[in-house]
């Protein structure tokens, strides 16, 4: 079933603040592999210019995602049904990176709603802001609901 | 903030040496524990294949990140990355063996976007079975 429009242009409330902790990062990093001591030592994050160990760039999205899940994806009015959704697209702008130390919250909106073949395509934009009210980063995350077999039998 | 490129020293065209990086189950449940993305497809045979995919599959946002990284280990400052983006075309399916899967992920300067800002754009290719997973990969990174 196509989801509704009318969710179109929905600004959800902040989210409360998600406090960023070096030992955060450090997991973050070393699930990927990624040795790189900018995510580690603060020695290191210093002598690029930062106050302290900063996050990998896809980091972001961790906190981006949760936002949207609990608000958007779980919302029982949109009626999204999670268990078909993959990842489709994701874009990201960055006005700083992510940094221990950081309270971050995020504000998500959703930018569009399609319906192609029967898949729902959901497109929500996460605005990402410090504790100071500071932009760090904007996320753009679509996500697709991919049909059932039997939607795909109708819609065809 | 300080890339350890030259925005003058580079060209379109300048490539970033392509590189491998084996994906296996125990990476993604490491990567659905660090991320909080704990969606079944990532780690459950059995739930992965009732919702019509091949098998257990990457996070769309783990091979975003390794290619990130090619990106980020050549600019020498994770700081530098002003936009990035990508498109998940393919599913990175990672069997339950000891070998996994392998992305292959390469980068090349496509544009030199702003001579004051010193912002440059690459193109990054990712493949994974001699497939492409990633379309429309792009970053754009400020040098110094």
């Amino acid at each position: 079933m196509a989801l509704d429009q009318s969710f179109v242009g929905r600004t959800y409330p902040p989210t409360a603040a998600y406090e960023v902790g070096r030992e955060k990062i450090r997991e973050f990093a070393e699930s990927l592999g990624d040795t790189n001591p900018v995510y580690t030592d603060p020695e290191a994050a210093r002598d690029l210019g930062y106050p302290d160990v900063i996050a990998p760039p896809t980091f972001i999205f961790t906190i981006t995602f949760k936002a949207a899940g609990k608000q958007v994806v779980e919302d029982p009015q949109l009626g999204l049904d999670y268990s078909r959704v993959v990842h489709g697209d994701q874009q990201f702008e960055y006005t700083r990176p992510v940094r221990a130390g950081d309270r971050l919250r995020v504000t998500s909106i959703i930018d569009s709603i399609k319906s192609l073949a029967g898949n729902d395509i959901l497109s929500v934009r996460g605005e990402v802001h410090d504790e100071a009210g500071d932009h760090v980063a904007t996320s753009f995350t679509t996500l697709v609901a991919r049909a059932a077999d039997a939607e795909v039998e109708e819609s065809r | 903030m300080t890339a350890k490129i030259s925005y003058d020293a580079v060209e379109v065209g300048t490539e970033v040496p392509t590189r491998e990086f084996r994906v296996n189950r125990a990476d993604l449940v490491r990567y659905a524990g660090a991320s909080g993305d704990f969606n079944p497809i990532h780690w459950n045979e059995k739930f992965a294949r009732e919702v019509g995919l091949p098998d257990v599959i990457a996070h769309g946002a783990y091979t975003m990140a390794q290619a990130a990284r090619v990106v980020t280990e050549w600019a020498g400052d994770p700081g530098a990355l002003v936009e990035y983006g990508v498109r998940f075309t393919r599913p990175v399916v990672v069997p339950n063996d000891d070998k996994g899967a392998v992305i292959e992920i390469g980068a090349k300067v496509t544009a030199k976007l702003d001579d004051e800002a010193r912002t440059v754009r690459l193109d990054i290719t990712a493949t994974s079975g001699g497939q492409k997973v990633l379309g429309r990969a792009r970053a754009v990174v400020r040098l110094v």
